[in-house]
């Protein structure tokens, strides 16, 4: 037996290793949130670093089901939704309470609510949702995020009707000294629980239900000749995703103190799909990189230009056509090839599909810029560096066409090569 | 031994008019090895999945130690103690070689559905694993993903998730099919030292193997049992010669030489 021990103690990861992949990263994770406030950020800055980590806890919550169960929601904003709903109405109930419960706990933890909220409606809109995997889980979440969308607009007295539920943050104790008043303090309640939610999420990939859930998205036929039963497998993830979509739910309580019945609408349970698979849903880190650029996207660049939206969809079908693994599949084939000393092998034809993909998207620009313009400035022109960019004047097709073409062109030749070098 | 491990009573299956299974009687006793050959298209993997709950008895019984498992689900079955590999590899790709035999090892030992435990931290899951691993000789490649290992190992992958369970009845279909002769008594030695003291239902071709593992053979055609006996009754019987034409009658005889 001890023989047994010391091979498979070879076979285990080492410590160091342990260490290296398990707790290095938390541990940076957390100097990086403690030490971003001594930037002295502005105000608009904490504003979206609060909205980034809600996004991070609530995609990575996301592909639980998508990435490591292979379950694709439309509907995971249910739970972002129902765990936030409950946990606004219990902040008025915080604010109201003279005692008992409710005058005895705190804002802060207000996320728990929202995981306990989550946790419930996964429970019960999972039991008949997870019958099924594949193409009907699907339609049936989409089914299901219609349906809650339109009782959230009907049952006013839950959901506020169109204004939503409102409420205040700052009531009742005070935890850890913060007041919750000005965003400064409200970006250390957001840390905490980003903190909270990633490593939760993290350690579950650990457990055993976590492996199962793994082994039923390669092989749910197989799983059922170990003992499981896929479908509970699945229904036990289900819950999970959506106690921590919940959990963020109750982030964005606090962090907005007001919920509408558009949080639990398809637009929030689209932009966590896009998320999730910008990032890259076959890695762990994968959503949490969506999460950050996606939001930045989302409130930075749309002070640059109203065709955002056109952007976001445009990098999507790149990522599902020329990188399926995302950013984190993007970043860790780089840091692989750097370990491997193999860098000078692959850096001229990431450089060729870089120039590539920068032409192309250059000439895509110009055309959405102009198009923009034209349609919705009555008459109104594209004029970067004082060139005046119409669809009439021969200079923008030739920025249009001439990019775009020399970019595909590139981009088809480097592939070509890589087809012939497997061949 | 008298008990039967398994035992097949007026077992018949349907696929709308096509009748797969027509009638199978068959007790299997315990510590028994089973061997099942049959021309192509016998019914051979259909019989194995009505024993093993992926399909559901048109009609008939499925009796594992006495007790009525036809028509019961996979899983069920499983932990009642009776594990099943299959004819094309059926393995966790995406997983390293060790976390796929620790995913056949999790339910037996207690773990279930868990979400409170570390994976890593579960000593007596880690040693079996480790125990399994070493019994099939894929310790060195254990932290290997399983889609890198060549077709011979993943076959024997496929084993040792099947016994990783501790089941005590083992139904192997096609273990060695598409193996090289090395590769293939390799197999042999291996499926004899890891099924010791347990009931092995074995489907085959090659007639070598058959006739080196089993104790009785059962010969199914056209969904019926024609003969059940010991390799050299069978290998007598004028049915069975009549069955196996040309170069399969042939290969009858061979099982002599090998």
């Amino acid at each position: 037996m001890t023989d047994i021990t010391q091979k498979y103690a070879n076979l285990a990861p080492t410590t160091a290793q342990k260490f290296r992949q398990r707790v290095l990263p938390f541990l940076a994770l957390a100097v990086v949130l403690a030490i971003i406030p001594m930037s002295g950020p502005s105000g608009t800055a904490y504003t979206l670093l609060n909205v980034m980590g809600i996004n991070i806890v609530f995609a990575l919550s996301y592909n639980m089901l998508l990435g490591r169960g292979g379950l694709l929601s439309f509907g995971h904003a249910v739970y972002f939704g129902l765990g936030g709903f409950a946990a606004v109405h219990a902040m008025d109930a915080i604010g109201s309470a003279e005692s008992g419960f409710w005058a005895n706990y705190p804002i802060f933890f207000l996320p728990v609510i929202g995981f306990a909220g989550g946790a419930l409606a996964g429970a019960v809109i999972g039991w008949p949702s997870c019958k099924r995997a594949g193409t009907p889980f699907a339609m049936i979440s989409l089914g299901i995020a219609e349906l809650i969308a339109a009782a959230g607009l009907m049952f006013g007295s839950i959901f506020g009707g169109e204004e939503g539920v409102t409420g205040d943050r700052m009531v009742g104790h005070e935890v850890f000294g913060l007041s919750l008043g000005p965003t400064s303090e409200v970006y250390w309640f957001i840390a905490f629980w980003t903190f909270v939610g990633v490593a939760g999420m993290f350690a579950f990939t650990r457990t055993p239900l976590g492996k199962l859930s793994e082994a039923t998205r390669d092989n749910p036929e197989r799983v059922e000749f170990i003992g499981y039963n896929p479908t509970r497998v699945r229904y036990l993830v289900f819950i999970f995703a959506g106690a921590f979509a919940g959990l963020s739910g109750g982030m964005a309580a606090v962090n907005y103190e007001i919920f509408t019945p558009e949080a639990l609408s398809l637009v929030p349970s689209g932009l966590v799909l896009l998320m999730a698979y910008i990032g890259g849903i076959r890695y762990f880190t994968g959503p949490i990189l969506g999460a950050i650029l996606l939001t930045y996207m989302q409130s930075m660049l749309s002070d640059f230009t109203e065709a955002w939206l056109l952007y976001l969809g445009l990098l999507f079908i790149c990522i599902v056509m020329f990188a399926p693994g995302g950013l984190a599949g993007v970043l860790y084939g780089f840091t692989d090839a750097l370990r491997a000393g193999k860098l000078g092998e692959v850096i001229g034809r990431w450089a060729g599909q870089a120039i590539g993909s920068a032409l192309a998207l250059f000439g895509m620009i110009i055309l959405v810029e102009v198009a923009v313009h034209w349609s919705n400035g009555f008459g109104e022109t594209f004029e970067p560096y004082g060139l005046h960019l119409t669809f009439g004047n021969p200079l923008t097709w030739v920025l249009i066409v001439v990019p775009v073409v020399a970019g595909i062109v590139i981009l088809r030749r480097l592939a070509n090569t890589e087809e012939g070098v497997i061949a | 031994m008298s008990e039967n491990a398994l035992s097949l009573k007026g077992l018949t299956k349907s696929f709308g008019p096509a009748k797969i299974i027509q009638g199978v009687d068959l007790d299997i006793k315990a510590g028994e090895r089973h061997a099942i050959i049959g021309p192509n298209g016998a019914g051979k993997s259909t019989l194995f999945n009505l024993i093993s709950g992926l399909y559901t008895p048109t009609s008939g019984s499925v009796k594992l130690r006495g007790e009525e498992i036809g028509g019961m689900a996979p899983f069920k079955i499983n932990r009642k103690g009776l594990s099943r590999s299959f004819q094309v590899s059926n393995i966790f790709a995406n997983m390293t070689v060790r976390e796929n035999v620790r995913c056949g090892v999790l339910y037996s030992m207690g773990y279930g559905y868990s979400f409170l435990r570390n994976i890593g931290n579960l000593k007596e899951v880690s040693e079996k694993t480790a125990e399994i691993l070493e019994s099939v000789d894929l310790i060195d490649k254990a932290n290997l993903p399983a889609v890198l290992l060549p077709y011979a190992d993943q076959r024997t992958l496929e084993i040792a998730i099947t016994i990783a369970g501790g089941a005590d009845v083992i139904l192997l279909d096609e273990p060695t099919a598409g193996m090289s002769h090395s590769e293939t008594d390799r197999a042999v030695d291996l499926i004899t030292k890891a099924t010791e003291g347990k009931t092995l239902v074995i489907v085959e071709h090659d007639m070598g193997v058959v006739f080196n593992l089993a104790d009785r053979i059962s010969v199914l055609v056209y969904g019926e049992i024609i003969a059940t006996g010991k390799p050299e009754e069978v290998r007598g019987d004028p049915k069975v010669r009549e069955a196996y034409l040309g170069d399969e009658a042939d290969g009858l005889d061979e099982g002599d030489a090998a």
